[in-house]
């Protein structure tokens, strides 16, 4: 789960993490009210998506008086913001953030993630900061320092340190520098984060170092114990029919082809994906129904692809361990019907009761384009979705 | 041999009054050997009980020295799932599959790191097990899909790695043991350490390796099959249409900052002398080939 920059700086002050004063709004007027309440001469006037990339979108302006606050505001606030990780559609600005400006001296990049490989957390940082981490760490990845941290003992000061040494913070600011990179790990493990960017971190004037941006994303699996957590989702910021996919269990991704995939687990779903390009179509849709489907949710799920407007055919491809076919089947003939089927539809079922499964298929009376293996049954649907 | 299990494997059911521990328990129970090696369920708040003739104890520990199992299957919900791992750790069984997903990745750091110098070996989380065929079988695969042969299986994925032992079976290719890692960033035995388990088995003549997006294990492992492997691997990466910073169904399968992508592993696993087939539909087939 992903938070706004806003949110993230609310949970990172708890921990004792230096950020710039500023106030959440969702309006014009109260930006340029927030703006006043702040003080100051100089703003930055930001807007609060889950993308990043803002500032080079469009979407991050500096503001010198109030009216240039509200000036600003006006142009943020519900445009289009596009940026390389929005894609090309955008995203609605809903929220804005003003801030106090803040006098840069130099800026770095710090970020905390999980480490796969060593099964640790990661602190990453790097003195290239403000610039896009990933573009660093292709291009010059000399530049970026790591270091794993021991998960009950923490981050020590002696870690913290050596990698504020790498990065060339100067020594006058480490005792603050080291107790905010140790801040920022409590605050990771606390809240059972899977992401923490602070980009960039930086160095002001009077040798203090302060998070001017922060990025937070959550572990999905640990949402239970953090209701507080949980609250912050912001439903505007998510695709709608992801959203609705998940209120029915169901793992959902949109993509951009027009044939849709209803597949019993992730590995064979990624794979009926697969081979539905390789012989020459483009899926529509990633969508896991699990272990247990029931009829109610291939209902659910084909409603969700249905609401495609590209969709031309749609591939079921389930093996049947626990699951049975013959049960799958039902749900398929209950579903097909109950949403009256607009695309041709291939079902290639293999597993538990196969072939009781394929005869309720068969016996159903629609139309339904039976396959027998993998291969057959996306040859047959790129067919159906090119005819 | 078959690796990790057989016949005389002895195992217990942690979350065996739970309804998914029940089911399973009884669908292995009746597979194979099955009635000899299902010999203990853990439940410490119904020490005492049986579960239809399989006696429930309070603690991994008791199970242990009263029925000498010496592995673990968990089913317990994901909350307490890894709390469970650590108690068969600190009870030194052999060998602990957790079936249990959406376990927080915070707690699987910290189990893992417990785990270090012991000398317990954890399969999964977010699997569906490890069966040896025609002896005893682990976990939710359905079991009547697989045969007693000579191939070895592993693989991220459940339904996925049904569809491997599918094609190996309409070839006649039977296996020696068929293991699911599972779908989690941070688990217990990974390609490798399955690969080296399966490169010591006489019983085992080639391996079929199933991968998917995220993570670098399909690549650590290819590199060690280059310099060490004496028998031939093939492989399938899911994944090659899985758009980045998409979370696909799986904790663990994600592209993130450009790494993990299935076009990476499949060249990295060719590189390394690993056959390689881009269509899942081809994977029997290409086993077969090595033969």
């Amino acid at each position: 789960m992903k938070i706004h920059e806003y949110q993230a700086k609310e949970i990172l002050q708890k921990y004792g993490v230096l950020t710039p004063k500023g106030i959440a709004c969702f309006t014009v007027d109260d930006a340029v009210s927030a703006a006043k309440q702040l003080g100051g001469k100089i703003w930055v006037v930001k807007a609060q998506i889950y993308a990043g990339g803002r500032g080079k979108g469009g979407g991050v302006k500096i503001a010198r008086s109030l009216d240039e606050v509200r000036l600003r505001a006006n142009e943020i606030l519900n445009m289009r913001l596009i940026t390389h990780q929005t894609g090309p559609e955008g995203q609605i600005v809903h929220r804005l953030f003003i801030e106090q400006g803040v006098q840069i001296v130099k800026e770095y990049y710090v970020g905390l993630v999980v480490d796969r490989s060593r099964q640790r957390v990661c602190l990453m940082a790097s003195s290239a900061g403000g610039m896009d981490i990933e573009k660093v760490a292709a291009e010059t990845p000399e530049k970026i320092h790591k270091v794993f941290i021991d998960p009950i003992a923490g981050l020590s000061q002696q870690q913290a340190e050596d990698i504020l040494q790498k990065i060339d913070i100067p020594a006058p600011a480490w005792p603050q520098a080291t107790a905010l990179l140790q801040d920022l790990y409590r605050a990771f493990d606390d809240t059972d984060a899977s992401l923490l960017e602070i980009n960039p971190l930086t160095l002001t004037t009077d040798q203090r170092v302060i998070a001017l941006d922060a990025k937070m994303n959550f572990d999905d699996n640990a949402l239970f114990r953090h209701s507080e957590i949980a609250a912050l989702r912001d439903l505007d910021e998510e695709d709608p029919v992801e959203v609705e996919a998940s209120k029915h269990e169901l793992s959902y991704i949109p993509l951009d082809g027009n044939i849709g995939c209803l597949v019993n687990g992730a590995g064979l779903a990624m794979a009926t994906m697969d081979i539905i390009k390789l012989y020459g179509g483009n899926p529509a849709n990633f969508l896991d129904v699990g272990g247990g489907a029931t009829a109610e949710k291939v209902t659910e799920a084909f409603k969700l692809m249905l609401c495609n407007p590209k969709l031309q055919a749609i591939l079921v491809n389930i093996f049947g361990g626990i699951m049975k076919c013959d049960v799958i089947a039902q749900g398929v003939v209950v579903a097909a019907r109950d949403v009256q089927l607009t695309v041709p539809l291939v079902v290639r079922l293999e597993g538990t009761n196969v072939d009781l499964g394929k005869r309720i298929l068969a016996e159903s009376g629609l139309p339904i384009i039976s396959a027998d293996n993998m291969a057959d049954a996306a040859q047959k649907a790129v067919i159906a979705a090119n005819a | 041999m078959s690796i990790l299990i057989n016949r005389d494997s002895r195992v217990m059911t942690q979350g065996i009054t739970g309804k998914t521990g029940q089911f399973h328990t009884r669908m292995c129970r009746d597979y194979a050997y099955g009635k000899e090696c299902f010999v203990a369920g853990v439940n410490p708040r119904k020490p005492g009980e049986d579960f239809e003739g399989i006696p429930v104890f309070a603690t991994v520990q008791e199970a242990k020295q009263q029925t000498g199992a010496n592995v673990s299957v968990i089913y317990v919900p994901p909350p307490f799932a890894a709390a469970a791992i650590d108690e068969a750790v600190e009870a030194e069984l052999d060998l602990v599959i957790c079936i249990t997903e959406g376990i927080p990745v915070r707690d699987m750091i910290r189990t893992r790191y417990r785990m270090q110098g012991k000398k317990t070996r954890l399969i999964g989380p977010n699997c569906p097990g490890i069966i040896t065929p025609d002896e005893i079988k682990i976990g939710i695969m359905p079991g009547y899909i697989h045969k007693k042969g000579r191939i070895g299986v592993v693989s991220r994925s459940g339904t996925l790695t049904y569809e491997a032992v599918a094609q190996l079976m309409a070839l006649g290719l039977g296996q020696s043991t068929c293991i699911g890692i599972g779908g989690d960033p941070v688990n217990g035995l990974k390609h490798l350490d399955v690969l080296q388990l399966f490169n010591d088995d006489d019983e085992t003549d080639a391996v079929l390796m199933v991968g998917e997006i995220g993570g670098t294990d399909e690549e650590e492992c290819a590199r060690w099959v280059k310099d060490h492997m004496r028998k031939p691997v093939v492989g399938f990466i899911a994944g090659v249409t899985a758009p980045p910073g998409k979370r696909m169904g799986h904790a663990g399968a994600i592209i993130s900052g450009g790494k993990g992508t299935a076009q990476e592993k499949l060249e990295v696993m060719e590189s390394c002398g690993i056959q390689v087939t881009r269509n899942p539909a081809d994977m029997g087939k290409l086993l077969k080939s090595v033969l």
